[in-house]
């Protein structure tokens, strides 16, 4: 019980106070969540009215519901009272300069192109004042204005293009959609916001890591995105650098929206520390994604590979609303060690035609646990629906799990609706049989899990496929042999 | 090159190989026949060194080294190569890519360079017509789906790209057609030389009328009952093995 005491307290980021700079301390709030620290929050980041009364909103009802207890895992119970609401939540120390952060990050930043400034403001290098003026400049954000592209923090869409958040925030998850979401409605930190103009593709790939800002990684992230009219984006997010974070809950909300004939990728890589062996620490990964195929003929598809966290909650799904709509969604989610992911996605197909195609590669290693719960709804005025879902799982050694819950509901007797599930293991065979031709043990583990992984890595844009694929191997270094 | 002595090896306590002796020198060709259950697929197996065998006795020396005592995937770097019996199907796994990492694995290991992209593109062409393996295979997942005929093509054009020291083949020709049989002959014919061996297991004589072995030997029961030349494979052909166990009891 002791044990599981300071499993709790260390997971809910005690200590996280006595890690705090100088600079942003004046920025922390105490543990504790009230009405008072809400208004606390939107009047530091000087936020209008209208925002302030949806975050009190949210929480008016968050104080209503319990937390979720359905998912297939396991973990000790949160004191929501415990967590401090306003701070930087990345305590990264400090470093001097570029020389004293790990090579591998700075490699990996280097194949993502990634200037030396933002490197810097990436890795929690201390950063001058030239470096925003520098930032500003950079080329991308020249070409995405002239594409009329807006990409920037959620703080400052809040005060830059009220209109624009007001209008679509909220609207593909409101925040009575669940516990989480509700939380995160009401206290969410920061996050991106992406517009896309009618008639735009936008000239490049957008990630997270083009973003700077200080809340990048916050424990309660929003992000919007919003695609008009024939427009089509793909954005990229997370980090594939193993960051050694500090434990915390992370309940993020994502919300994608397509119009007439847009097209939305969006593609996460999930590396969040996934604590020790014994399951000590690591992040609790509650997020909310969904997108919605607002608009007639749009296109929504949704990738991730998720290999960190202790523990993983996540269905980014699709609201197929328009008519021949298109909802995709690909994943490959890892658990070794003591992690535990229930993830899968909700395809809600609500136009005529709307089209849905599910790929799930669930890998478990040592103690971990995989569950796909995917659900695929078809409303009575969504003829000729169709949805194909394929959920395999990859078992390495004996005692590691996985599970698969499909729903499948269908009022309309014109769908189409199939759902295949295998398992397999990694087999001595499979592995003799590398060997035999002279690679080493981990290289054909790791050639036969991107093997498995392979439909879900097509997906990826090609360097970000790369870094995935290394990431698979580096995450699951050990679990065999 | 190859030399084993008194090998005895077996599974969960049961002896399968009892006392097996081999020679074989640079440049030789060796078949190896006998009925099913001899022990042929555990003799290359533990060759090749995979897990799960326990060896109860005597020695393996190959090119000097204890090859016992060397992993798996060293033997294959130091020139060994078992074509399987029954070739596994890695799905996912470009069969390209597979074989460009084998090799680069090999000479990584041999401090030699890496052979770029569009060298090795062509050479797997070029041997992939000579064993006629269809080049759409070589885009597809390693083995998946392949049928039985094709698995075996693949691996002999394994070989013929990874050039190994001592080929074993485990029944390379079972299943084949009698065009792809040739292919699969011409294809070891093509790797005999004076720094090569090969060591080929098979049930049928009309690959080693095309192989021309130097040595044929008889595994039954664990041990190697009778060894000759080319003519003693005609004589098992023509009268089966009912004889010669009946001789080795008596
Ligand atoms: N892993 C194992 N567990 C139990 N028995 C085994 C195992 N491997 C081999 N054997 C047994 O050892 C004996 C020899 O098998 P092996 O596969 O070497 O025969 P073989 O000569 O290659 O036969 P074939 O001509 O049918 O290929 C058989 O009786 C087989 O059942
Ligand atoms: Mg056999």
């Amino acid at each position: 019980m002791g044990s599981s005491n300071t499993a709790v307290e260390a997971l809910m980021g005690k200590g996280y106070a006595q890690g705090f700079v100088t600079q942003i301390e004046s920025d922390t709030l105490p543990p504790g969540l009230d009405e008072a620290v809400i208004r606390t929050i939107s009047s530091r980041k000087e936020e209008p009215a209208w925002m302030l009364e949806k975050r009190l909103a949210a929480y008016h009802h968050w104080l209503t519901l319990r937390e979720p207890n359905w998912a297939a895992v396991r973990h000790p119970p949160i004191d929501f009272q415990a967590i401090s609401y306003f701070s930087s939540p990345k305590k990264r120390p400090q470093l001097g300069s570029l020389d004293e952060v790990a090579p591998e990050l700075l490699a990996t930043y280097e194949k993502l192109g990634i200037p030396i400034e933002e490197q810097k403001a990436l890795a929690g290098v201390a950063v001058d004042a030239v470096f925003d003026s520098v930032s500003v400049a950079t080329t991308f954000r020249v070409t995405l204005a002239e594409a009329g592209v807006i990409f920037c923090s959620m703080s400052e869409a809040i005060r830059e293009y009220p209109e624009l958040v007001r209008r679509y925030m909220g609207s593909v998850v409101p925040h009575k959609d669940n516990f989480f979401a509700a939380l995160n409605s009401a206290v969410f930190s920061d996050g991106t916001f992406v517009y896309i103009p009618k008639g735009v593709n936008c000239p490049m790939e957008l990630s997270t890591y083009f973003r700077i800002n200080e809340a990048k990684t916050g424990q309660f992230e929003r992000t919007l995105i919003v695609a008009e009219e024939r427009s089509r984006v793909s954005y990229l997010e997370g980090c594939t650098a193993p960051m050694r974070d500090e434990n915390q809950l992370h309940a993020a909300v994502v919300e994608l929206v397509a119009l007439e004939d847009a097209q939305i990728k969006y593609a996460t890589v999930q590396n969040w520390y996934p604590g020790d062996s014994e399951g000590r620490g690591g992040i609790y990964n509650f997020v909310t994604k969904r997108g919605e195929c607002r608009g007639d003929r749009s296109h929504i598809s949704w990738t991730q590979v998720e290999t960190g966290s202790a523990v993983t909650w996540k269905y980014p799904g699709c609201i197929l609303r328009g008519r021949d709509t298109v909802g995709e969604f690909y994943s490959v989610a890892v658990t070794k060690g003591r992690q535990q992911a229930d993830t899968g996605t909700k395809m809600i197909h609500l136009g005529e035609n709307s089209r849905s195609t599910v790929v799930s590669k669930g890998i478990s290693a040592m103690f971990g646990s995989n569950a796909y719960r995917g659900l695929v709804r078809v409303a009575a005025k969504a003829e000729n629906a169709r949805n194909h879902s394929q959920c395999d799982s990859l078992l390495i050694g004996d005692r590691c799990a996985a599970h698969t819950f499909p729903y499948i509901e269908v009022k309309n007797p014109t769908a189409r609706v199939e759902h295949e599930a295998t398992t397999s293991k990694v087999s001595e065979d499979q592995l003799f049989y590398c060997r035999q031709r002279g690679l080493s043990q981990e290289d054909a583990v790791s050639m036969i899990i991107n093997g498995f992984c392979k439909q879900v890595f097509n997906e990826l844009p090609m360097e970000f496929a790369v870094e995935a694929q290394k990431l698979l191997a580096v995450s699951l270094e050990g679990a065999v042999g | 090159m190859l030399s084993i002595k008194h090998l005895s090896a077996g599974v969960d306590g049961k002896a399968i190989l009892k006392g097996i002796d081999l020679e074989v020198r640079a440049g030789e060709v060796h078949a190896v026949m006998g009925p099913n259950g001899s022990g042929k697929s555990t003799l290359a197996h533990i060759l090749a060194g995979r897990d799960g065998y326990t060896v109860t006795d005597g020695e393996v020396r190959y090119m000097g080294r204890d090859l016992l005592g060397m992993e798996i995937e060293e033997r294959a770097r130091q020139g060994v190569f078992l074509a399987m019996q029954y070739p596994v199907e890695l799905p996912g796994v470009n069969n390209m890519t597979f074989l460009r990492e084998s090799m680069n694995a090999i000479r990584k290991s041999r401090g030699e360079e890496e052979m770029d992209a569009v060298s090795f593109m062509k050479l797997v062409r070029e041997k992939a017509r000579q064993v006629k393996l269809d080049e759409k295979l070589l885009k597809r997942s390693v083995n998946t789906g392949f049928s039985g005929g094709e698995k075996k093509r693949n691996e002999i054009l394994q070989m013929a790209v990874l050039e190994p020291f001592l080929a074993i083949l485990d029944e390379t020709d079972s299943g084949l057609d009698i065009d792809a049989l040739r292919n699969v002959a011409d294809g070891v014919n093509r790797l005999r030389s004076p720094h090569r061996a090969m060591i080929v297991v098979t049930h049928y004589q009309r690959l080693l009328d095309y192989l021309e072995p130097d040595h044929v030997h008889v595994l039954a029961g664990g041990r190697i009952v009778r060894s000759g030349g080319k003519e003693l494979a005609l004589e098992l052909e023509a009268k089966g093995y009912g004889w010669l166990l009946e001789e080795v009891a008596a």
